[in-house]
């Protein structure tokens, strides 16, 4: 499956790069499953990826948490908590 | 109903007068302004920048617009929040509502900012003394929205 990728605001500084198209294997099924693959690659991933680090996610520009699945050509989103207003 | 993202600044007088334009019906209007601070946790701000998530930035805005809609008979809303670079005294965001009596845009107003708080995708880096750094997600913005019977989970606390 291939998808979209979107990083914002700290988790962009730390990753060093803002967007990237990505084709996951079968085995990711889910944001979190996104998550967890992505911090295999290690170093910034793993770090600014972490379990347990406050993070905040998005599938097609809608907040939402780990367990959503994901579908082909979608745009998941990893950013900090959020502090507009 | 509207919503803008946008680096300029806004004339509250002249938004104002535009959202009553016309409109007799309305009896009160309620606006909020947020501004920027020279002074956060326990450091001098001398620049902002405010980054957010174009395209959903908007969907989020008009989501918290729409709900606000459905909990109280309001008139109209709108919603301006600047985008980029921004300095001490600058204005930030603008939350106004109107409505036929004053308790529903009181309240829309509040739910708006509450709302927009810990759910809009908006991120603002500070420059201080010590150094640019990322603002902090605060906890009492996620217990500001729990009034209104929402669980935010922004904080992560």
């Amino acid at each position: 499956m291939n998808i979209q990728l979107r990083f914002f605001a700290s988790v962009r500084e730390a990753l060093g790069t803002s967007q990237e198209s990505v084709t996951l294997p079968d085995t990711v099924a889910t944001v979190g499953d996104v998550r967890a693959w992505l911090r295999e690659r290690g170093g910034v991933w793993a770090e600014a990826l972490a379990e347990g680090r406050a993070l905040r996610m998005a599938c097609n520009q809608q907040m939402t948490d780990a367990g959503t699945r994901i579908s082909e050509g979608c745009e998941i989103a990893f950013f900090p908590p959020v502090t507009g207003g | 109903m509207a919503i803008r993202v946008q680096t300029q600044d806004f004339d509250l007088g002249a938004e104002v007068a535009a959202l009553r334009n016309g409109q007799a019906q309305v009896g009160a209007v309620v606006a909020f302004v947020g501004t920027v601070r020279d002074m956060n946790e326990g450091s001098g701000v001398s620049e902002m920048e405010l980054e957010h998530y174009p395209g959903m930035t908007e969907k989020a805005l008009e989501d918290i617009v729409a709900q606000a809609n459905e909990r109280w008979s309001i008139i109209d809303a709108l919603v301006i929040h600047r985008v980029g670079p921004l300095q001490p005294l600058d204005q930030i965001v603008l939350v106004a509502v109107t409505s036929a009596h004053r308790g529903e845009a009181f309240q829309a107003c509040e739910f708006i900012m509450d709302y927009l708080k810990t759910q809009a995708p908006f991120w603002k880096k500070e420059v201080t003394p010590q150094g640019a750094r990322w603002v902090d997600a605060r906890v009492t913005d996620d217990e500001a929205l729990a009034k209104w019977g929402i669980q935010s989970g922004n904080s992560g606390g």
